[in-house]
């Protein structure tokens, strides 16, 4: 009998911990805009570069979990642009380059980004060779 | 002359007239297997000749050559604050 009560009064408190748990998880889940460690690696490590165009391309050592990536952050990315463009009046297409010659000055030095030539290039300390176009 | 017993049947083709009913029926037939057989044959030739080859370089297309200065310029300051804001996919 009292045993039975002081189980009944463990598995609630066990419960409770678990539910403070999953709020705190769901809270602080948004709260974090941090990026994948994945997807840093894959640029620290110039898998990825930033292209011209406003998304990310991969530059080499292409695997169908880097390609996945990739595909799910261009997706997100695209899903802002076209909620910013429409704010600002503006195509994808502008409202995106305009982010791509801003993503691409902000590479680190190591990381790859695309030169109005098309190809790839690795950011230096220099300032990166950007379209004419980018502020 | 050979012996009739093997070849039987009809006469052997002593007249000219006799060798060329024969070649008429030869050629005939021969014109016939053309005309059915050369289409078959031109078509399987035409068929195994058609390949299709990817171009070895990427295509490339350029959407954003008519993207002016000038919207750049005006997004600048919007994409800036819009790239900080989420950061975890710049």
């Amino acid at each position: 009998m009292q045993r039975g009560l002081e189980n009944r009064k463990l598995r609630r408190i066990v419960l409770a911990a678990g539910a403070v748990a999953l709020a705190l998880g769901g809270l602080a889940g948004p709260a974090y805009a941090e990026r994948d460690p994945a997807y840093d690696a894959a640029r620290a490590s110039g898998q990825v570069g930033e292209k011209m165009d406003g998304y990310l391309g991969i530059v080499t050592g292409e695997t169908p979990e880097l390609r996945r990536l990739i595909s799910d952050i261009n997706i997100k990315r695209r899903a802002v642009y076209a909620q910013k463009a429409q704010a600002a009046s503006a195509t994808i297409e502008e409202y995106a380059l305009t982010a791509g010659c801003l993503a691409i000055a902000r590479t680190q030095p190591g990381e790859k980004y695309q030169a109005p030539d098309g190809g790839w290039r690795t950011r230096t300390t220099a300032p990166p060779v950007r379209d004419a176009r980018c502020p | 002359m050979k012996a009739r017993e093997l070849t039987s049947g009809g006469q052997p083709a002593k007249s000219a007239s006799m060798r060329d009913r024969g070649n008429g029926l030869q050629s005939k037939s021969r014109l016939a297997a053309v005309l059915v057989l050369g289409p078959i044959l031109f078509g399987s030739i035409l068929g195994g000749c058609v390949s299709v080859n990817a171009p070895d370089k990427p295509i490339v297309i350029e959407l954003n050559i008519n993207i002016r200065q000038e919207v750049i310029y005006r997004l600048s300051a919007d994409a800036g604050n819009t790239i900080e804001e989420n950061e975890d996919i710049f």
